[in-house]
């Protein structure tokens, strides 16, 4: 029985689960903060993060659920930030979209589409000076690939010669809009050909592939001293906002969903860990007691306090401890 | 005491940082490369290596975000504009995230970035070589934004930008670079936050930035010999504004002029008018008279960029007014004039 991929699994599991759970408890409208759910990329945000390991910077965006939990495993925090209450990261600063927990190496989300990727080539120039061996990874969408300061991170990278990792989430949606309208390019992969980084494309949903992809472009970043770029695809399962599916509206149809959904993530990697040796009552235990774990979550974040008002004020500039 | 440039201030800051830290690093588009940013970079590359004074793509907006990065992993990154205008490329990053990173990270995680950015004047500059844009630096909560006038002030100030813990965008005009003056040699700060009273005076306050300060030293000059005698608070650092010294200036004489070295609307000037109106209200002779650009881009020409920036004569004859003088004869003094130095390009 392999740990890894049982680990990988949980990881995912939690991510689906704390989703869901955000799902059922939206509708109470005590969670105010734009959801930008992760449902469908669970197999990216779980092989990224469990490949840099707790040592490796994560930078995200305003699709950060999967990633934060990915790179946290707390959803105390999680669902505290959520409910903007005293228990989360930021305690209620920072809401769905900001979420982050630099001391757990998840280092900034931003709402502003690619903003963090310059972030994230920065701190790599750090770890480079500090000789720390600590890896950073920015996180995206492909809607990012059309912000001038993708290119402008990317360039600087390449010629600066920083083992920095670029991870594509590429959902073919930006927003609700797809490539066609989007993209004067064929796909980024050739057009990266020509630049002075390793290429990696990857559509697979199985996140034993992604883990390893992830871990070869690690170790690619770190011997070539060169960026690593990957472009991992999936389908994004829910509305671009929101906790609702949108197949009624018209940009996208069940039946493509549907297609998708047959090679789940959690599906795939939980039929191999049945045909790994573990058990249906094996697994079943240790969904339960993630399910027990979460929802134990959001019953302490739901008791938990708001910060006091005067708390508006404290934090705008650095206090020393 | 030893004289030096404002440049070779700023140079001698970075300098001794460099020395006392190995954290700090400098760099920006053509800061190694042969004009040095007017020589304030001069022989860094050589004594402190290429990994700690380099030059960058030509992407403002990235190279901001990218000092943000090196910050919060440690670094205290100097990043230099050639000119300000450059830096409106990044304001998404100095907005969005620079800004608000600490606040996120509730005044937990130090952001120690520094932006030095040149504010351009004269021998044809024109509307995207000559903003100062520090009102709207000083608008966002999460920057500091340090004008430093004299040479010795220059360097304290920048010392300490260095060493804060927050980020700090530092502006220099360009013309300020010759200022000479008395700066001591080992390293010394100056507080941010802390104005300066430039000259004392009993009569009337003028509160002026930057280059205006030259300025207004100037009107105070001529003005003295007509028996007037003007005080001249320098803030310094506009972000955070400690009001204390204007205010307490203007509650002795009881006339304020703000010079800025920007346009008024919605600008620095019209801060300080509302700060000197609430807490001065009582003992103001006169209200509050704001001196700026023109509301107009910067016109190229010198005979219409003349016209577009304030000067000492316009300093004066507001101080006349405010205090019921007669016009002085102005015709036989003699006014700066940068031709006289600066011959461009650049």
């Amino acid at each position: 029985m392999d740990e890894l991929s049982l680990d990988l699994y949980k990881k995912m599991y939690m991510i689906r689960k704390a989703e869901e759970l955000i799902i059922k408890h939206y509708p109470e409208d005590e969670m105010k903060t734009p959801m930008h759910m992760s449902m469908g990329e669970e197999a990216i945000a779980a092989a990224v993060c469990h490949a840099l390991g707790p040592e490796g910077q994560v930078f995200g965006y305003y699709r950060s659920h999967a990633i934060f939990l990915a790179k946290t495993r707390d959803p105390d925090m999680f669902f505290g930030e959520l409910y903007g209450k005293v228990t989360g990261t930021a305690r209620g600063r920072a809401g769905s979209m900001h979420l982050a927990a630099p001391d757990k190496g998840f280092m900034h989300a931003s709402a502003v589409v690619a903003s963090s990727i310059p972030v994230a080539v920065g701190a790599a120039f750090a770890n480079k000076q500090k000789r720390n061996g600590r890896l950073c990874c920015a996180i995206f969408g492909d809607g990012a690939l059309e912000e001038g300061v993708f290119w402008e991170s990317l360039n600087a990278a390449c010629v600066m010669k920083l083992p920095v990792l670029f991870v594509c989430a590429d959902n073919g949606l930006a927003v609700h809009s797809k490539p066609e309208v989007r993209h004067g390019f064929k796909t980024i992969t050739e057009v990266l050909t020509n630049f002075e980084c390793s290429v990696f494309q990857e559509d697979s949903t199985d996140v034993e592939v992604l883990y390893g992809l992830m871990s070869e472009a690690m170790e690619s970043a770190k011997s070539k001293g060169k960026p690593s770029f990957l472009t991992l695809r999936y389908y994004r399962y829910l509305d671009h906002i929101g906790i609702a599916e949108d197949f009624d509206v018209g940009y996208r149809s069940r039946a493509e969903f549907e297609e998708w959904l047959r090679r789940d993530p959690l599906v795939l990697q939980r039929k191999r860990l049945l045909s790994n040796g573990w058990t249906e009552p094996l697994l079943a235990e240790e969904e339960k007691r993630i399910d027990t774990q979460l929802e134990d979550s959001v019953r302490k974040a739901r008791e938990a306090p708001f910060p006091p008002p005067s708390e508006l004020y404290t934090g705008v500039f650095y206090e020393a401890d | 005491m030893r004289r030096i440039d404002f440049c070779g201030a700023i140079r001698e800051a970075m300098w001794q940082e460099m020395e006392r830290d190995p954290s700090v690093f400098v760099y920006g588009i053509g800061v190694p490369t042969h004009a040095k940013i007017f020589g304030s970079v001069t022989g860094l590359t050589e004594r402190f290596g290429p990994d700690r004074c380099f030059d960058t793509p030509i992407s403002e907006e990235a190279m901001t975000g990218f000092g943000l990065g090196a910050a919060i992993n440690g670094m205290r990154p100097i990043h230099i504009h050639i000119r300000v205008d450059f830096l409106l490329l990044a304001m998404n990053q100095l907005v969005n995230m620079v800004s608000s990173y600490i606040y996120s990270t509730r005044g937990q995680q130090r952001v120690p970035l520094v932006i030095r950015a040149v504010v351009g004047r004269g021998w044809g500059q024109g509307y995207q070589h000559s903003k100062s844009l520090h009102s709207y630096f000083a608008h966002i909560p999460g920057l500091k934004v340090v004008l430093p006038t004299t040479p010795r002030d220059a360097k304290g100030l920048l010392i300490s930008a260095i060493r804060d813990d927050n980020p700090v965008v530092f502006i220099e005009h360009r013309w300020l670079y010759w200022a000479v003056d008395e700066v001591p040699e080992e390293p010394f700060t100056i507080p941010l936050g802390k104005g300066n009273i430039l000259r004392h005076g009993k009569d009337i306050t003028v509160i002026a930035t930057s280059w205006m300060c030259v300025e207004a030293m100037k009107a105070a000059d001529i003005l003295a010999r007509e028996g007037v005698s003007m005080e001249i608070i320098d803030p310094r650092t506009i972000a955070p504004f400690d009001d204390s010294l204007a205010v307490e200036s203007v509650r002795k004489t009881g006339h304020c002029i703000v010079a800025d070295n920007d346009w008024l609307d919605c600008g620095f000037s019209a801060e300080v008018a509302a700060r000197v109106s609430e807490k001065c209200f009582g003992q103001l002779k006169s209200p509050v008279k704001r001196i700026g650009f023109a509301p107009t881009p910067c016109p190229t020409v010198r005979c219409l960029e003349n016209e577009f920036y304030p000067n000492a004569a316009k300093i004066i004859r507001a101080v006349e007014e405010r205090l019921k003088l007669k016009p002085i004869d102005l015709s036989k003094e003699d006014f700066y004039s940068h031709e006289r130095r600066f011959k461009g390009p650049f």
